[in-house]
């Protein structure tokens, strides 16, 4: 029984409509499908997606492990707060979170008046996708190194300082290993978020063909001039490169628990 | 290694954790600190690793202060009571980090290690287990990886916190007896933390025992046992039966009826302390005397629950009577103990 409902509800919500995207896309032909990406300025623009989502998922494992490190190993003041505040990019419509952004990092913004005489611009340009990227997929690593994190005694790190080991070493060989899996687990859940994200990114993108469009804005462009098939090509495309990646995120997963994730 | 614990205070915060503490450990002994929890007994075991810095006092390993070494430079070996055992790494990897992570001039040569490492998994009995993971182990097999591991650096003395308490019943009488004959063959100057005091008697050479920051009394286990210099040790260590007492000019009186007990304790009003096998029926004269509340067998005798100073306020204790004396729940009898200590 719940069986079956747990299928009808993926047959309904995901396989039928990948399925007719599929078709859709298969309707275009090989050739028509090829000169659709062939196209340079959608070239451009998968790329910058991709680009733009794998450093904005590698900024988020490497931070979002220390965050997640600092939440478990110290006490301090507004912890618990913190520890709240970290959901809020999966709570706020991207929307919010974009203009929020803007307001922040355009040539006049909060921050961005500071960086502009020093030649950085963030708004407007592939690194403010990166920032917002970043902001929306900043709770993925947080929350899967967390519970690892926890369930890691301290005295493991006491033990190695024992036996003579320095905190570099201690940090390298003892605690690091043991949240690889979880780390991989929460960057594959980033990627795939910052890949698809459009909501928060065409505010601060500024959206300018080759440089700072993303894909799934082409998407939205393509289905504007009635365009179906076009834009169905493009959905296809990130499609498969999503799975790819998946799957080979997951490939590299499953040997990390192997060698890591013991006991 | 002599180690010598020289008027240790520690506090956390406004919590006085140890008071003037102090200790000789002779090269070679092994050492039991035995008291309930909170006494400090793990704040003094992790203030001579070096994870934890005394606010006041020494500690000296030999001749060398080590007070403000870091752990790493201290080389003491540490077993925690669940092991914390790298379980991403085999039993083998496990035993051979604290060689791997030395620095290029310390660090013997890879055959070297190997040899050292299959020796000490073999003297914890796990040959043949070298590429087994941690989670595919029993409690006590964890817990010789653990002491496997601690020994692989050589340390200048060994600490073991709680060691054998995650583990069950059976396993821990084995790996006690286990540890003693370990101890007596590599003679290394133990430490370690209990608080079961079944444990610290049996295995250690000397026991310390402690409540609230200090030192209650240091001593073998005969000296702990028969000869407890605290109301604390005596009622910590062993069953013990208690009633207060007043003393004058050496004589003890128990509710203003002398008992016909002599003390050297000083006049006031002090406790008697006794053990409950340390009695003895009386007919007449001076005596204790109490109603019996309940009775229960043990082995070879009977426990009786007695309401000393018949129901003028309960003054409940227990001694033990053997099985052929006639008494039962409600009868009235008389006895003295014939050791005890007054407090």
């Amino acid at each position: 029984m719940s069986l079956g409902l747990a299928l009808t509800m993926l047959t309904l919500i995901v396989l039928i409509p990948l399925a007719a995207l599929a078709l859709r896309a298969a309707a275009l032909g090989p050739a028509g499908f090829y000169e659709v990406i062939s196209d340079p300025r959608v070239f451009a623009a998968l790329k910058v997606s991709f680009l733009t989502a794998l450093a904005a998922a590698i900024a988020n494992a490497i931070f979002g492990t220390l965050t997640a490190w600092v939440l478990v190993r110290y006490n301090f003041f507004g912890r618990r707060i913190f520890d709240a505040l970290i959901d809020l990019p999966f709570a706020m419509p991207t929307a919010v979170a974009g203009i929020a952004l803007v307001s922040v990092y355009s040539p006049k913004g909060l921050i961005g008046q500071w960086l502009a005489p020093l030649g950085i611009k963030i708004a407007y340009t592939p690194l403010g996708i990166i920032v917002a990227l970043i902001a929306v997929g900043f709770p993925f690593v947080v929350r899967t190194v967390q519970p690892v994190l926890e369930e890691i005694s301290r005295e493991t790190e006491e033990i190695s300082a024992t036996l003579g080991a320095n905190r570099f070493q201690t940090l390298f060989f003892v605690v690091l290993p043991p949240l690889i899996p979880a780390i991989l687990t929460g960057f594959a859940l980033a990627l795939a978020r910052g890949v698809g994200e459009y909501g928060s990114v065409i505010f601060i993108a500024g959206n300018l063909p080759f440089k700072s469009e993303i894909a799934p804005l082409l998407i939205v462009i393509k289905l504007e001039e009635f365009n179906y098939a076009g834009a169905t090509a493009i959905a296809a495309i990130m499609l498969a490169v999503s799975f790819l990646m998946l799957f080979v995120i997951n490939g590299i997963q499953s040997w990390s628990q192997k060698r890591f994730g013991h006991g | 290694m002599d180690i010598r614990i020289d008027k240790i205070r520690k506090e956390f915060g406004d919590f006085p954790a140890l008071h003037d503490v102090s200790l000789n450990i002779r090269s070679g002994e092994l050492i039991a600190l035995l008291g309930p929890s909170g006494s400090g007994k793990t704040t003094l075991l992790r203030l001579v690793a070096g994870l934890e810095y005394p606010s006041q006092g020494r500690i000296l390993f030999g001749e060398e202060d080590a007070s403000w070494k870091s752990v790493q430079e201290r080389n003491v070996g540490f077993v925690f009571q669940h092991y914390a055992l790298f379980k991403h790494m085999t039993v083998f990897d496990n035993v051979a980090f604290g060689l791997r992570v030395r620095g290029s001039k310390d660090r013997p040569p890879k055959a070297e290690i190997r040899r050292r490492v299959e020796e000490l998994i073999d003297m914890v009995q796990l040959s043949g287990m070298e590429s087994r993971y941690p989670g595919q182990l029993s409690g006590g097999q964890r817990q010789r990886v653990a002491l496997a591991r601690a020994m692989a650096i050589e340390p200048r003395v060994l600490l073991l916190d709680e060691p054998f308490g995650a583990l069950d019943a059976k396993v821990r009488k084995d790996l006690r007896k286990w540890l003693r004959e370990f101890h007596d063959r590599t003679g290394h100057t133990t430490l370690f933390v209990t608080h079961d005091q079944e444990e610290a008697l049996e295995l250690a050479d000397r026991v310390v025992v402690m409540s609230q920051g200090k030192i209650e009394q240091v001593g073998s286990a005969d000296d702990i046992y028969d000869r407890p210099q605290s109301a604390f040790v005596f009622s910590f260590v062993g069953d013990s039966a208690k009633l207060p007492v007043t003393v004058a000019n050496g004589d003890v009186t128990f509710r203003g009826a002398p008992t016909g007990l002599r003390t050297s304790v000083g006049n006031g009003e002090k406790h008697i302390f006794f053990r409950p096998r340390d009695i003895a029926l009386q007919d007449d004269g001076p005596a204790f005397e109490g109603r019996i509340l309940s009775m229960r067998r043990l082995a070879g005798a009977r426990i009786a629950e007695i309401d000393a100073g018949l129901g003028e306020g309960a003054e409940r204790v227990e001694i033990e009577l053997p099985l052929g004396v006639p008494a039962e729940q409600g009868s009235v009898i008389r006895f003295l103990p014939h050791r005890f200590a007054i407090f």
